[in-house]
């Protein structure tokens, strides 16, 4: 499912009046397939922006439009239900949503909820696959209480909630925030690993450049609830100065490209950490030759 | 002099197994301290066992010269102990924002004119003056979690805890409080524990303790602990970007010195390299 939102304005409340606008005339087309990241500062709009997509927050009239492969969502007859089955959202620390009394209740509760006609059998496989797909033996954790799991298993649970449905799409609101860097480590790869099978596309609101820059295969760059960016991670984080604007730092690796380039050695890369190693070698060795 | 000590410290939330095992540490006056371990490690645990949020099943923990297991104590060991949480959510009261930041100092009974003071500075320590009067909840995770910063900076306390507090900043954000922290730090005398996931926020430290199932696994300079990489990575922890870039190149033939922790050394080796070939 592409998704597209053209000219999507947002105000809380009725601060309207006040210009305080949350999202202002925001554009953007994400194409299907893309591992798509979201940068700005905290208070930007990205969280806004990316709550507009499953519905959760309401269009208002003229206030632009979202297209979700087949879904208007300016449209009245618009079957959130469905949407929401293809497009999961996961937000910040979403171990504090886990309510339910055992994980396999919890994980449940999403195909209960947008694919009602689900038999109880078929709810069973897709529980079992969902918690297998994150990395949870089933038959350990299915009964037990959500809240005597780890952090990082909580998260986990949480997230088998929301792929349940096999959603296309995936939204995820800072998803590595307060995760170790082994559980951080694993999570990417976790996302890779979805991302390779039933998830097409992406969507990843992050305040780690790092993590940007290394994984994504486009960023847009949020402040002021307008986007000033869009392109890959070496076009938007070539331009260190408007980005430094904004609130946001440089990745490590597109750090040390410029502080090279000053020192008169040219090393370009595409500012993942593997592409930067390789410049610098092949600079280092040529450079010894020469 | 010791301003916060734990002696023999155990604690476990059921029957089945301790949280925290026998734990002593002793943090000095102005010390600026970090505390890393993976999720589930027992590190939080202590963050509570510090201003007695929980208390110890054995051992003490002794706050200049108050115990936590002196019910009469608590609250001196409250005014000297600021701790501020990772999720903002569960850490803010009032429903605006120069309310929330008194509500510590006024429960200190702290004189109405000081506590305007201590908003004002508070909030300016994490730069969200323009916030006063505005409702937290249409505030952004990391514009709330500031929010809690400043109320627990309100309160003025000689040792500052923080759990894993920037964890959802943005990097201006992190950054700013950070030199907060540092000030508060050098030029206040504020002592600092900080628990952090952040590898980078380590590297500052005058004392670094590595938790592990509930136990002090290693304890020293940022320095010392980071030279013990294989460790290190045990623990299920990392070695900050830098020196794990600095670690790829070696393999790759491109010699860099040991303990590059920071990006402005680790810059500034690579152009000098350049240089010698």
């Amino acid at each position: 499912m592409r998704i597209e939102t053209e000219k999507l304005s947002y105000a809380y409340g009725e601060s309207k009046a006040l210009m305080n606008l949350a999202l202002k005339d925001v554009t953007l087309t994400v194409e299907e397939g893309e591992f798509f990241g979201i940068i700005g500062q905290t208070g930007s709009g990205k969280t806004t922006f990316v709550q507009h997509l499953n519905g959760l927050i309401k269009l208002k009239k003229n206030s632009g439009s979202i297209k979700i492969g087949e879904f208007d969502l300016g449209e009245k007859k618009c079957d959130f239900k469905k949407l929401r089955a293809r497009l999961g959202m996961v937000f910040q620390y979403p171990e504090y949503q886990l309510f339910a009394e055992t994980v396999f209740e919890d994980v449940a509760f999403g195909v209960k909820n947008f694919m009602p006609e689900t038999s109880p059998e078929q709810v069973e496989v897709m529980v079992k696959d969902a918690l297998e797909t994150v990395g949870l033996n089933y038959l350990k954790v299915k009964d037990k209480s959500p809240f005597e799991l780890s952090g990082g298993q909580k998260r986990r649970v949480a997230i088998a909630g929301v792929i349940v449905t096999k959603p296309e799409v995936l939204v995820l609101d800072e998803p590595v925030a307060g995760l170790d860097p082994q559980g951080k480590r694993e999570f990417i790869a976790l996302l890779h690993k979805l991302h390779k099978s039933f998830v097409k596309t992406i969507i990843l609101v992050s305040h780690d450049m790092d993590l940007v820059a290394e994984n994504c295969t486009r960023a847009a760059v949020f402040s002021h609830g307008q986007i000033v960016a869009v392109g890959t991670p070496k076009e938007i984080f070539s331009n260190a100065e408007s980005l430094e604007q904004t609130g946001l730092d440089l990745p490590l690796t597109a750090y040390l490209t410029n502080m090279l380039k000053q020192a008169g050695i040219t090393a370009e890369n595409d500012y993942t950490v593997d592409g930067l190693i390789k410049a610098i070698v092949s600079e280092i060795n040529c450079g010894g030759e020469r | 002099m010791a301003i916060l000590s734990l002696e023999n410290v155990s604690f476990s939330y059921d029957k089945h197994s301790n949280a925290v095992k026998d734990v002593s540490l002793s943090v000095e006056k102005g010390e600026y301290v970090a505390i890393i371990g993976h999720n589930g490690s027992g590190k939080s645990t202590l963050a509570k066992l510090f201003n007695g949020l929980v208390l110890p099943d054995k051992g003490s923990v002794i706050v200049d010269g108050f115990s936590t297991l002196n019910k009469k104590e608590v609250f001196e060991i409250r005014k000297r102990v600021g701790v501020v949480f990772q999720n903002p959510d569960n850490q803010l009261v009032a429903s605006i924002v120069e309310d929330d930041v008194a509500f510590g100092p006024e429960n200190l009974g702290i004189k109405r004119e000081e506590i305007g003071q201590r908003i004002e500075f508070a909030l300016s320590a994490v730069g969200m003056e323009k916030f006063r009067h505005s409702s937290p909840t249409r505030l952004s995770g990391g514009q709330k979690q500031r929010i809690a910063i400043a109320g627990v900076l309100a309160l003025k306390p000689q040792i500052l805890v923080l759990d894993e507090s920037t964890a959802m900043l943005d990097p201006q954000g992190r950054k700013e409080v950070l030199e907060v922290i540092k000030k508060l730090n050098q030029d206040n005398g504020v002592t600092v524990i900080t628990i952090t996931h952040y590898m980078d926020e380590v590297v500052d430290a005058d004392k670094v303790y590595v938790i592990n199932d509930g136990k002090i696994a290693l304890c020293g300079t940022p320095q010392e602990i980071f030279n013990q990489k294989e460790v290190i990575k045990g623990f299920g922890l990392e070695l900050p970007l830098c020196a794990e870039i600095r670690d790829k190149l070696a393999r790759q033939g491109v010699i860099l010195p040991d303990g590059i922790l920071t990006k402005e050394r680790l810059a500034e080796e690579l152009c000098a390299l350049k240089r010698k070939s």
